[in-house]
């Protein structure tokens, strides 16, 4: 638990960033699927620099508002602002050209694809002069460079052939790959679907570094994870999820993660 | 095809039953108007259109109703097993079948005759061709006998050096293409071993045999193949005149299509133009337009006085006739030439 | 631990989030145990059996199986005909008889590549080259419009396909199988099952025989045809590698969602490949005019079945993402070279029917041995 606090307390202390002025937010997004309300005017906000971590029961909606969060799916209602301008997301490329990068829980990587491939899958890089141009020619040399250049960033420099499909990759190389995708374009916002559901101990720990890393550089992070102790151990505020929309926000030096939990499934009554 | 055709088949078989019930009653009090059904292979080769064309002329004129049915592809059984319950379900006097599968349609043709209907297989017979009560159709051995005496006689006394490449129809060797082969190779003077199949024949100036589906692209592939196997044919028989036009594609890509006999068998409108452009040499015509119209009088005689058709004497089918189409007669050899052949046409 | 040192100097070299290695400081036993589980990973391949690499080979290069197949296969006929067979027009004439089949089967790769399956590819072929000749003939069009128009039939057959494939998500094989029949009906009832010959086409339309024309080399005939394969070929090989548009028909057939959420349009991908196997379609057909020479609307019914057996034959792996453009047209001359050689063996065309089969099946079976390699 110091780990939280420590990493609480130098952004809070910073300054330079004002920690209490929404990033992205969401006011009243409603999903439906043909009956089954999946959000119901549900509220979000992400603050710079934090790691806003989305905790809920299953069914509570959490995915959907990921989804709709990062353009993968779009709200039957609600409005979205990003910088305190109105926002929409069409699709994924969308968000992607907004700053907003996703980690999915499937992680989204196309298995028969090379590293280097998927890492700029849908931001390929063509050649200069005529040859990208007219011919639409990608710079498969360059497009590497730059992603070994990322994963060695991340300590995966390790995965020495960047031409190794994805699917020969471990569990644990394949979150990196799919980080070191959302990391590499700039993004502002990263937002991680369970990224240490399928992972064992030391991969997890890996992540949760990769996690802190992040934000260190001033990105934001949005955690949805059903792992307490990971997300007390990283997270600035905790969004709790239940039957389609925020309950509340808690910090995690406030609560314990039983309390946490307990709002989460309704035992216990939100904190005003 | 297969995949599409098994599920609605087994449904409408049921329905076809069905209806039959339904039906029998209404037959019985239905007014004096003869009905006769017309199944053909298909409804896109010419030469069924204008077998359709030529029954439809004739059953107006003779006050019979005709209902028409067509297989999907050539070989497609299924299809026509439904027409023919349909027609029996209908009350039909008669139907005139050219079965795409010979052996597998006898069933439902006994069925058919069983219950009172006149059954006339056109153009190819079934097997037994007893299984039909008539058979309209085109001497197919006939006509590729004299396709073969015209080739033969054409190439004079060359014709004991000749080189010889066979396009039939398919592996399964149906009897319509059988029948042509084997009469050409005894009008040509080849011995026939066993006549009931080609590709027993021992004769050297054979290359060899390459089926062709009857149409431009199996033509062109099988003539390229044999000519692969021996560069110097010069005589080339072809099931029909599609084959034969895809096969002087291929003798054209390699220069030799001046010097090669081809002959065929149909006597479609566009085989009798290419003979008369030259492409081939000669061409065995066809009458499907009689086999249909008669057909049509048959059932009107089996309708009206119960009278079943006679067969052509010597031959256990009626003989709808054929004629050497060419614009190089030779002795010997009946034939008429391309403008009479062009009146006559069809397709 | 001994992989530390490698492990921060890399870290060193970055300047990206890796620098930031200081905020986990507190967790010095995380970090280690991190970058163990990153380096041990890395060996696994080279500690794998030979086997392995063996299917790695072939998953990195999926044209070569069905290349080895065909130089065996070459060979094999080679020593039973010797100089029949080894002749420069015997196997450029191999060349002429699958090139329709080559051009066919390059939009079959593609909709397969997608993890799509197209069966009207034969059907508009025959409609393209049908209209083709009908509008010249019927309607007495400029042969080059009338060619034109036969593309836009073929670019229209396709995008129907793409909207109900991409837009509405009808499922590729009804689709596929419901327009082979619309379009082959139409095919017939537009044409009346009318052929144009070859000497007409030839006096008044030459043009559209172009790809019947031929380039010699000694005994060697390339017909225009054949040229028009290779270089279909090689264009599309050089999309699909070289381009971002290639690399997203594999990304969607191998993983739609994932490739829709890596930003990748899965719907304008999907559309342009049907609209693209539609034109190829096209072009096959004004190929078969070239072949053939007349326009015959009962060509080219064994099309779709014939360029499948291509693409599977050529490693194209049908549950799409994998495979090359240029295995298709190795498992297409496959298909050639049994034909030919077994005819001038002497042997009953049944037995190339049998032989493809069999090539059928163990294609199948070795794509899914090198996809196991994945799992």
């Amino acid at each position: 638990m110091n780990a939280t606090v420590d990493s609480v307390a130098p952004v809070d202390a910073a300054g330079s960033v004002d920690s209490t002025v929404a990033l992205m937010s969401a006011r009243g997004l409603r999903k439906r699927y043909g009956n089954v309300t999946a959000l119901d005017d549900a509220d979000f906000e992400l603050r710079r620099g934090e790691i806003l971590a989305v905790i809920g029961d299953n069914g509570a909606g959490k995915s959907t508002l990921i989804k709709i969060l990062s353009g993968a799916e779009q709200p039957d209602d609600g409005e979205m602002q990003l910088d305190g301008a109105p926002a929409r997301f069409d699709s994924p490329a969308a968000a992607h050209a907004a700053g907003v990068e996703t980690v999915y829980q499937n992680l989204a990587l196309s298995p028969a694809l090379s590293i280097a491939d998927n890492l700029f899958l849908g931001r390929e890089i063509r050649r200069r002069g005529l040859a990208g141009k007219w011919l639409r020619m990608l710079d498969h040399r360059e497009m590497e460079r730059q992603a070994r250049r990322k994963l060695s960033d991340l300590g995966l420099l390790t995965i020495q052939n960047i031409r190794q499909t994805v699917e020969t990759l471990s569990g644990g190389q394949r979150q990196g790959v799919a980080v070191a995708r959302a990391t590499a374009f700039g993004g502002r916002i990263i937002i991680m679907d369970e990224p240490t559901a399928a992972l064992g101990v030391k991969e997890s720990r890996r992540v949760l570094r990769l996690i802190r890393d992040i934000k260190s550089h001033g990105l934001s992070v949005v955690l949805v994870s059903h792992n307490m102790p990971h997300v007390f151990e990283v997270a600035d505020r905790i969004h709790i999820h239940r039957l389609g929309r925020r309950l509340c926000v808690i910090r995690p030096g406030d609560y314990s993660m039983d309390n946490a939990v307990a709002f989460m499934t309704g035992a216990k009554p939100a904190p005003s | 095809m297969k995949l599409s055709a098994i599920l609605p088949a087994r449904a409408s078989r049921a329905a076809a039953a069905f209806v039959m019930l339904a039906m029998f009653g209404a037959a019985q009090t239905a007014h004096a108007q003869i009905g006769a059904c017309l199944i053909t292979k298909t409804e896109t080769n010419p030469f069924f259109v204008k077998m359709k064309q030529g029954a439809q002329k004739r059953a107006a004129e003779l006050g019979i109703e005709l209902n028409s049915y067509a297989g999907r592809i050539d070989g497609d059984n299924e299809s026509q097993v439904k027409a023919i319950e349909t027609c029996i379900a209908g009350g039909v006097k008669g139907i005139l079948i050219t079965p795409s599968n010979t052996k597998a349609i006898v069933p439902s043709v006994q069925q058919a005759r069983d219950a009172g209907i006149l059954v006339i297989a056109l153009d190819t017979p079934l097997e037994p061709i007893s299984a039909a009560d008539a058979t309209f159709a085109t001497d197919n051995f006939r006509a590729g006998e004299l396709i073969g005496q015209w080739a033969r006689a054409a190439m004079g006394s060359e014709a004991a050096n000749a080189r010889i490449a066979l396009l039939d129809l398919d592996v399964s060797q149906p009897s319509v293409g059988v029948l042509r082969d084997q009469g050409f190779m005894q009008g040509f003077g080849i011995d026939l071993g066993d006549p009931n199949k080609w590709g027993d024949e021992t004769d050297p100036r054979i290359v060899g045999h390459d089926v062709t589906a009857g149409n431009e692209e199996g033509g062109r592939r099988a003539m390229e193949n044999l000519l692969a196997i021996d560069p110097r044919i010069n005589v080339v028989y072809t099931i029909n005149e599609p084959a034969a036009a895809g096969a002087y594609e291929a003798l054209k890509s390699v220069g030799r299509e001046r010097d090669v006999l081809i002959v065929s068998v149909d006597g479609g409108c566009p085989g009798v133009a290419n003979i008369k452009a030259g492409v081939i040499g000669a061409t065995s015509q066809q009458y499907p337009l009689l086999m249909a119209s008669k057909g049509i009088e048959a059932i009107h005689a089996w309708a009206s006085s119960g009278a079943k058709p006679a067969n052509t004497p010597g031959k256990d089918f009626f003989d709808t006739g054929v004629k050497l189409v060419t614009d190089r007669p030779v002795a010997g050899v009946e034939s008429i030439d391309t403008d009479q052949g062009t009146a006559l046409c069809w397709g | 631990m001994t992989d530390n040192p490698q492990s921060y100097r890399a870290d060193g070299d970055g300047t990206g989030v890796g620098t930031g290695d200081g905020a986990g400081a507190g967790d010095g036993a995380g970090a280690g145990a991190g970058n163990t589980v990153a380096a041990a990973a890395v060996h696994a391949p080279a500690h794998e059996p030979p086997l392995w690499r063996v299917r790695h080979f072939f998953h990195r290069h999926p044209e070569a199986v069905p290349l080895f197949v065909l130089l065996c296969s070459l060979a094999g006929f080679g020593l039973a005909l010797g100089g029949k067979f080894f002749s420069p027009f015997a196997l450029t004439l191999i060349l002429q008889q699958v090139a329709v089949v080559g051009i066919v089967g390059a939009a079959q790769t593609l909709v397969i590549l997608t993890a799509g399956i197209d069966l009207s590819v034969g059907a508009v072929m025959v409609l393209s080259s049908v209209v083709m000749g009908q509008f010249t003939f019927r309607y007495g069009l400029p042969p080059a419009a009338a060619v034109a128009c036969g593309f836009a039939v073929g670019a229209l057959c396709g995008a129907v396909n793409g909207f109900l494939v991409a837009r509405v998500r009808l499922p590729p094989f009804i689709v596929t199988l419901g327009m082979w029949q619309i379009v082959l009906a139409t095919n017939f009832l537009y044409s009346a099952n009318e052929t144009i010959r070859s000497q007409d086409i030839a006096a008044q339309a030459s043009l559209l025989q172009f790809f019947g024309g031929k380039a010699q080399l000694g005994g060697a005939v390339f017909t225009y045809g054949v040229i028009a394969m290779v270089a279909l070929v090689a264009g599309l090989q050089y999309a699909l590698t070289r381009t971002a548009w290639g690399r997203h028909v594999y990304a969607v057939g191998d993983d739609p969602q994932a490739a829709q959420l890596a930003g990748v349009s899965a719907r304008r991908v999907l559309f342009s490949v049907y609209i693209l196997a539609g034109l190829i379609c096209a072009l096959a057909g004004w190929v078969l005019i070239g072949r053939i020479g007349s326009v015959s609307p009962t060509a080219g019914q064994f099309a779709n079945i014939e360029s499948i057996t291509a693409v599977v034959i050529g490693g194209v792996s049908l549950f799409g993402g994998r495979g090359s453009i240029a295995g298709m047209l190795f498992g297409a001359l496959i298909v050639g070279v049994f034909s030919l050689g077994l005819r001038l063996l002497g042997a009953d065309p049944q037995w190339t029917y049998l032989l493809i089969g069999l090539l059928i099946i163990l294609a199948i079976a070795a794509d899914q041995w090198i996809r196991a390699l994945a799992r």
